[in-house]
């Protein structure tokens, strides 16, 4: 139940190749998390999934069976979309009884089914509004309770938070994750947001212009990225990266560090600079530093380091957390 | 800090205060047009009121006098009223039907993609663009001609005898070429509706398993209600009064099976040269059209809140 793999598959739009081939395996009960930047064709890719686009070439096959040709509805799965599409006219009852209310089952198993989800996403006593009486964060849910009720051998996710505000999309990304820990389901979830992609994922897929760029689990892509995209697509704040005589010395032709690597100090280090802003969180503060010979670095320092725009700093890359790419951007390892 | 967020308050005081101003202005400067739309409404209408109580016929010009209510126990006694008011209703009712089901179904073919498009829909829409006398002449004579018709020389070449439709069925042919003439209306109408049905509602539905028909009913149906009521809404206010299709196909006959209420007052007024009953009709057909107005707000406000 729930496995998925891609086999040479690509797409193309007129004379637009948007995926030009792609393999992968997704296996049971994962949250995979598909990541890149807006356009690269993470939509196109999960459409492709759904069924809701044919492929141009190449395989898809769920649970071990060729499902290629197969429309939507029979290939056993579920999905979010980003603008929920909710059916506007039905009550939130009729709305999540609606796929089994077409997979023709009778009414007691519906209410009962029904009655279920809303309890499990909080909905029991809205099973009567219409979805435009709803905030976005219940209409949300109820997307989702559409989606479960069909117990689907795989969920996908178009990214489904993007509609909501800051606060709401750190709560509905916990519940998610509860909710996936809970029904052991797979996933597929699509966002641009590094962060959503980081906190949710088992398995991280980056995405770029149509290709894969690197897949492996979010600590595995943010220890070990595998080419410059990577490196910078992941972690917060971005990391810094250095070309020229700095990364010569480390034989590359760019070096990267993480803000966190670098360690500071008001009167010694390998590198010089000025403060340029000091952003404070609180807990950390993360300064824009104008290294003299090397450019703009950002560094994470505790919310206790005093320094303020124009003092002068010195900052020691960590070289254990040195990243080194050659000029095609690979990694050197 | 505090200063950005105190400007807007007075800003807003000062902006109520300029709206009030601005909105008494506006109804000053209406005035002139509302009072002149008033006009026109209540004179002729208070002048229909007042010869719709005379005994009035042009043949005796001079001659009129006060009748009181007579014109109208008239009318309302004259057999020809009953059976106008039953083929007012089966035109309205009868092109509706029509056009609702036919321009769905015509909206649903044009929404799929196909080749010349543009063209098809610029076809679709031609009838509505042809004057009402036109319509009706090219129908009576190059279609239900009995001797000359294509429908008779269809029936010919099949071997049939050519069906004289304006004889035989005259309120049925009158619904067709009413009917066909506002289709185009309807389809336009439903098409933009139809186009406007959000595209993710329609893959989430075929996802959920929902099949051609399934999404149809459940989706689509629901999404053009409110375009659905506005055709019919707007389709009624014209086709109470439907006259210029009658006029040059039938003449409201054979008898009065085609009559009317509209046909029927002008009978009346200028065949029969009696202005009072003539006028009676008309007040008459008001109140219908008002009753009728009636239902149709009701159901709409439902429709429309919803
Ligand atoms: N139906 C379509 N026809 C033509 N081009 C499309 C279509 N859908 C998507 N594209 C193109 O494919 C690319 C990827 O789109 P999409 O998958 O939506 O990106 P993402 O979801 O990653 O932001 C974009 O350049 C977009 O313009
Ligand atoms: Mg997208």
């Amino acid at each position: 139940m729930g496995s998925i793999t891609l086999k040479n598959v690509s797409k193309v739009f007129g004379a637009h190749a948007v995926i030009p081939s792609i393999d992968l395996d997704i296996t049971d009960g994962e949250f995979v998390v598909f990541v890149g930047p807006s356009g690269c064709g993470k939509s196109t890719l999960l459409r492709l999934i759904a069924g809701l686009e044919d492929v141009s070439d190449g395989e898809i096959v769920i649970d071990g069976r060729n499902a290629t040709e197969l429309p939507p509805a029979k290939r056993g799965l579920s999905m979010v979309f980003q603008s929920y599409a909710l059916y506007p006219h039905m009550s939130v009852r009729s709305n999540i009884a609606f796929p089994l209310k077409m997979a023709g089952e009778d009414k007691a198993t519906i209410d009962k089914k029904v009655q279920d989800a809303a309890r499990v996403l909080n909905l029991t006593d809205y099973l009567d509004r219409k979805p435009r009486q709803l905030s976005g964060g219940q209409r949300q849910r109820v997307a989702i309770g559409r989606a479960i009720v069909r117990q689907p051998g795989a969920f996908l996710f178009d990214e489904p938070l993007s509609n909501l505000d800051a606060a709401l999309r750190v709560n509905m990304r916990l519940e998610i994750s509860q909710l996936h820990q809970q029904l052991k389901t797979t996933m597929v979830y699509v966002t641009h947001d590094q962060v959503e992609a980081m906190t949710m994922a088992d398995k991280i897929v980056v995405l770029n212009r149509g290709r894969i760029e690197q897949v492996g689990s979010p600590l595995d892509l943010y220890r070990r990225p595998d080419n410059l995209f990577v490196a910078g697509f992941i972690g917060s704040p971005r990391m810094n990266f250095i070309s020229g005589a700095p990364a010569a010395d480390h034989g590359a032709h760019t070096i990267g560090i993480r803000p966190e690597h670098i360690a500071l100090s008001t009167d010694q280090g390998i590198w010089r600079g000025t403060v340029g802003v000091a952003e404070h969180l609180g807990s950390d503060t993360f300064l824009h530093v104008n290294a003299d010979g090397i450019g703009t670095l950002t560094a994470r320092v505790g919310g206790d380091f005093a320094v303020t725009h124009g003092d002068q700093v010195f900052l020691t890359p960590d070289p254990q957390h040195l990243h080194r790419f050659d000029e095609k951007g690979m990694a050197i390892r | 800090m505090r200063v950005p967020f105190s400007e807007p308050r007075r800003l807003h005081t000062g902006d109520a205060m300029a709206t009030l101003h601005t909105r008494s202005a506006a109804r000053l400067m209406i005035a002139p047009s509302v009072l002149l739309l008033l006009a026109w409404m209540i004179v002729p209408l208070a002048m229909t009121l007042y010869f719709s109580l005379l005994r009035y016929n042009l043949l005796m010009p001079g001659m009129e006098e006060f009748a009181g209510l007579t014109n109208y126990t008239y009318f309302l006694t004259d057999p020809a009223f009953f059976q106008a008011i039953f083929n007012t209703l089966a035109i309205v009712l009868g092109v509706l039907f029509i056009t609702v089901v036919g321009g769905t179904a015509l909206a649903l073919l044009l929404d799929q993609p196909m080749f010349g498009q543009g063209i098809v829909r610029i076809l679709v829409i031609a009838p509505f663009l042809i004057m009402p006398t036109v319509a009706a002449l090219v129908w009576k004579n190059m279609f239900m001609n009995p001797v000359n018709g294509l429908f008779a020389w269809l029936a010919k070449l099949l071997g049939l005898q050519p069906f004289d439709f304006l004889a035989n069925a005259p309120l049925l042919s009158i619904i067709l070429i009413v009917a066909w003439q506002w289709l185009p209306f309807a389809t336009l109408i439903l098409l933009t509706a139809l186009q406007s049905l959000d595209e993710e509602q329609k893959e989430a539905a075929q996802m959920d398993g929902a099949g051609a028909v399934s999404r149809f009913i459940y989706l689509v149906l629901p999404h053009l209600s409110r375009a659905i009521t506005v055709v019919i809404l707007i389709q009624t206010i014209f086709l109470l009064s439907v006259f210029a299709e009658i006029l040059v196909t039938t003449n409201g006959g054979p008898g009065t099976q085609s009559t009317n209420l509209t046909f029927l007052v002008y009978a009346q007024a200028l065949l029969q040269f009696d202005v009072g009953g003539a006028s009676a009709g008309g007040i008459i057909a008001v109140i219908l059209a008002n009753i009728v107005a009636f239902f149709l707000m009701r159901m709409i406000g439902k429709t429309l809140e919803a």
